[in-house]
């Protein structure tokens, strides 16, 4: 599985880009690659949904973990623009109080 | 007609000349095997050899058939009003031919209704059909996407269209007489008849002994069969219960559901194995996620193997993956949970939940469900489930086997526990044309499909067959294998003419003597259950028609491996005129010449004077029994010169 897109805004927000299935298959790389965000000292992360078609309890624990790393490096996970499947699945599991979703990945962490 | 006393058992004469012709034979053959076979000659002795150990069990065959010989008595009326419906079928007769039959049918007894069935699918019969208010039927359109290898796959069409309880079939051409159903019908009063076969008959007997006695030695094969319950659907000229045919639609239909359930858990077996080996050791989730699938397949193979239900197997099939896929989604959702406590424990997020609250039962569910699950991540596992769907929604997608076989629909009832009947009177009268032309195609496409039913089904080890039953089925099969037998027949006086070499150690009266008594009780056999008119040139039609059978085994063999149907490969192989008999042409002047040469070699003193002469009385009787081929088929070009038909 190859790496998902990743960039640099100018506030020093990370954006990472997953695309397709965030599946049993492309979660154990997006948590790699959320671990690797922070551990190069980056704890203000987006992750950009709109790419990203499909989302299963494995794609959500990735998120989650992820969220766990940002807070505990004192920073935040945010996700932005999710399609519709995702929705539905965040509004399932309640997990839409928890990971709010931003219009934008750019202006998530405008607030 | 049925004589009085027909239904009188096997006459003890005719048990006694079975017995003693088969001793007879026994006693040749484990000599020949034991004592005579000519090792150095292997390449003609084994061959002449296995022939007659092939034509012996023939006549052992044959007389089982004929232990329980049967000429029924006229059976009872038909208690209550029985509906039936007269299947026309049709190929590609002249329309007058086809509506002869349809006319003839409007006479018969009680009322029913009458139906085109036609496979040439021409608009012109269609709207002779309309204009005389006859239902039309084209089996074309739709009949090769349901079931053809049964009868009821063949008439679906038909038996959707009508709702008579009994079903006439007659191939246009076939005059029935008015009192078709009401001389048959009764034998339905005994709910396990599914049909009653009645004979073939022509007004005009055929002209050559080759065609008439092998349509007599029919009828008395079909006689025997009838008393062991083995009779064959000819495919016209026979009553059907629609019950039966409909059970038979049913059968199938779960055999198709069955077949595709191997299919895909065959598929399915491949499938994990390639799947683990591309995961590798690394990701122990998706190894893990393997192994519940292959679990579940491994149970259901023991559940198909156990003759278990297929929807109970197909539900506990999805139950098990299900389960695999519940599990995933359960340690997910753990870590989850874990991961927000860790998260609520560092403080202050004002998004901050109960994680109790966090993905509830009902989302659990979701998340597992079939849409939704982890397991679809591995294409391999989504496709075995989308599979087993189709095995268990999907209409049955049959395969495409020999054509329309009629045979086949008999052994399946038969399978099932029905009975049938042969009516020994005669009821249709059969009027087309013997043309050479259609005659050789036909009986090559039903040896071709004869043999395919075989290496289908085997009637050895069909289930729900009596022993009997399968012997019958089997004598039928094995008449059809003929033709290789033929050409260690012609081979071996050929080469013994010609060059000397012998596939016995001696042709002395060690051999005459155990093999003459042996042809004396067979050929007394066929004369008495043929009530003394010859079929010898039946007997032997397998000699003289050699290529054919040839041509229809290496066809059957060949259509099942690549998978086309009877009907495809036979037509290429026809040929016109005498290219016909081109093969037994070719038999002939190589038993000529050999004749011939023997005869010159006798002249210059040549020994042994018992073995030449013998080895040319055989080759002269290959002669005569092949020339009736060839001569069947010059009188039709012959005539067809002519302009008859």
């Amino acid at each position: 599985m190859t790496e998902f897109n990743t960039r640099t805004i100018d506030s020093g927000v990370v954006i990472i880009r997953p695309t397709g299935r965030l599946n049993m298959v492309a979660a154990p790389v997006l948590r790699e690659q959320l671990q690797g965000i922070v551990d190069g000292g980056s704890s203000r992360v987006v992750v950009d949904l709109s790419a990203t078609e499909f989302i299963d309890s494995s794609g959500l624990g990735a998120l989650i973990s992820g969220l766990k790393l940002t807070r505990s490096a004192g920073g935040d996970l945010r996700i932005a623009a999710p399609t519709e499947q995702v929705i539905t699945v965040l509004e399932l599991t309640n997990l839409n109080r928890v990971l709010r979703a931003y219009d934008s990945a750019d202006r998530a962490f405008d607030d | 007609m049925p004589s009085p006393d027909a239904d009188a058992p096997t006459s003890p004469w005719v048990r006694l000349l079975i017995v003693l012709s088969a001793l007879a034979g026994i006693n040749y053959l484990a000599w020949r095997w034991i004592d005579s076979v000519n090792w150095s000659a292997w390449w003609i002795a084994v061959p002449l050899v296995l022939a007659e150990t092939y034509s012996l069990v023939g006549t052992l065959l044959f007389g089982v058939t004929m232990w329980r010989l049967r000429r029924r008595p006229a059976p009872p009326g038909p208690v209550g009003d029985f509906t039936t419906d007269v299947f026309v079928t049709t190929h590609d007769e002249p329309l007058d031919v086809v509506m002869a039959t349809v006319e003839a049918a409007r006479r018969i007894g009680p009322r029913h209704r009458i139906l085109i069935v036609d496979d040439g699918d021409r608009p012109e019969l269609s709207a002779t059909a309309a204009a005389e208010g006859i239902g039309y039927f084209t089996r074309s359109q739709d009949w090769r996407s349901t079931l053809p290898h049964t009868a009821a796959g063949r008439f679906r069409g038909g038996l959707m269209r009508t709702d008579g309880e009994f079903i006439l079939v007659l191939n246009a051409g076939q005059i029935p007489e008015t009192r078709i159903l009401e001389s048959t019908l009764g034998y339905f009063n005994d709910p396990q008849v599914a049909f009653v076969q009645t004979p073939h008959h022509h007004d005009v007997p055929f002209a050559d002994p080759l065609q008439r006695q092998s349509a007599r030695l029919d009828r008395v094969l079909q006689q025997g069969q009838d008393g062991w319950n083995a009779v064959t659907f000819d495919g016209t000229n026979a009553i059907l219960r629609r019950e039966a045919l409909m059970h038979l639609e049913v059968d199938a239909y779960v055999r198709a559901v069955e077949r595709d359930v191997k299919r895909t858990l065959a598929a399915a077996d491949t499938i994990i194995r390639r799947a683990k080996k591309t995961a590798g050791q690394g990701d122990l989730v998706i190894r893990t996620a393997l192994d519940g699938v292959g679990l579940a397949v491994d149970n259901a193979w023991r559940a198909v193997d156990r003759g278990l239900p297929l929807g109970d197997i197909t539900y506990r099939f999805r139950e098990q993956v299900d389960a695999a896929s519940r599990s995933l989604v359960e340690a997910d959702v753990t870590t989850i949970r874990a991961d927000l406590d860790a998260i609520a424990a560092l403080g202050g997020g004002a998004e901050s939940v109960m994680t109790a609250a966090i993905v509830d039962d009902a989302a659990l569910d979701a998340l597992a469900s079939r849409d939704w699950s982890p397991l679809g991540a591995l294409e391999s596992i989504s496709t075995i489930i989308r599979s087993i769907d189709l095995a268990d929604d999907d209409v049955a997608k049959p395969t495409p086997s020999a054509a329309a076989e009629d045979l086949a629909t008999s052994l399946r009832l038969h399978m099932q526990g029905w009975t049938s009947i042969h009516h020994p009177e005669v009821l249709v009268h059969g009027t087309a044309t013997d043309d050479v032309h259609t005659v050789f195609p036909g009986r090559l496409r039903l040896a071709q499909s004869t043999i395919q039913v075989l290496l289908q089904h085997n009637p050895l080890l069909a289930k729900g067959l009596g022993v009997d039953q399968r012997l019958v089925y089997f004598a039928t099969m094995w008449r059809l294998f003929a033709g290789f037998a033929a050409l260690a027949y012609i081979a071996a006086p050929a080469i013994f003419l010609t060059v000397g070499v012998m596939p016995v150690h001696a042709y002395d009266w060690d051999l005459f003597g155990r093999l003459i008594p042996f042809l004396i009780l067979t050929q007394a056999l066929f004369l008495v259950v043929a009530r003394g008119r010859p079929t010898w040139c039946g007997q032997y039609a397998g000699l003289a028609v050699f290529p054919m059978l040839i041509t229809a085994c290496v066809a059957a063999v060949s259509s099942m491996w690549s998978g086309r149907t009877a009907s495809t490969v036979a037509p290429a192989i026809v040929r016109r005129g005498l290219g016909l008999v081109a093969w037994q042409l070719v038999a002939v002047a190589v038993l000529v010449v050999a004749t011939v040469v023997g005869a010159v070699r006798l002249h210059l003193g040549a020994t042994p004077i018992l073995g030449i002469g013998a080895n040319l009385l055989w080759a002269f009787l290959d002669v005569a029994i092949l020339s009736t081929a060839i001569a069947s088929v010059r009188r039709r070009v012959h005539q067809s010169a002519k302009g008859v038909r």
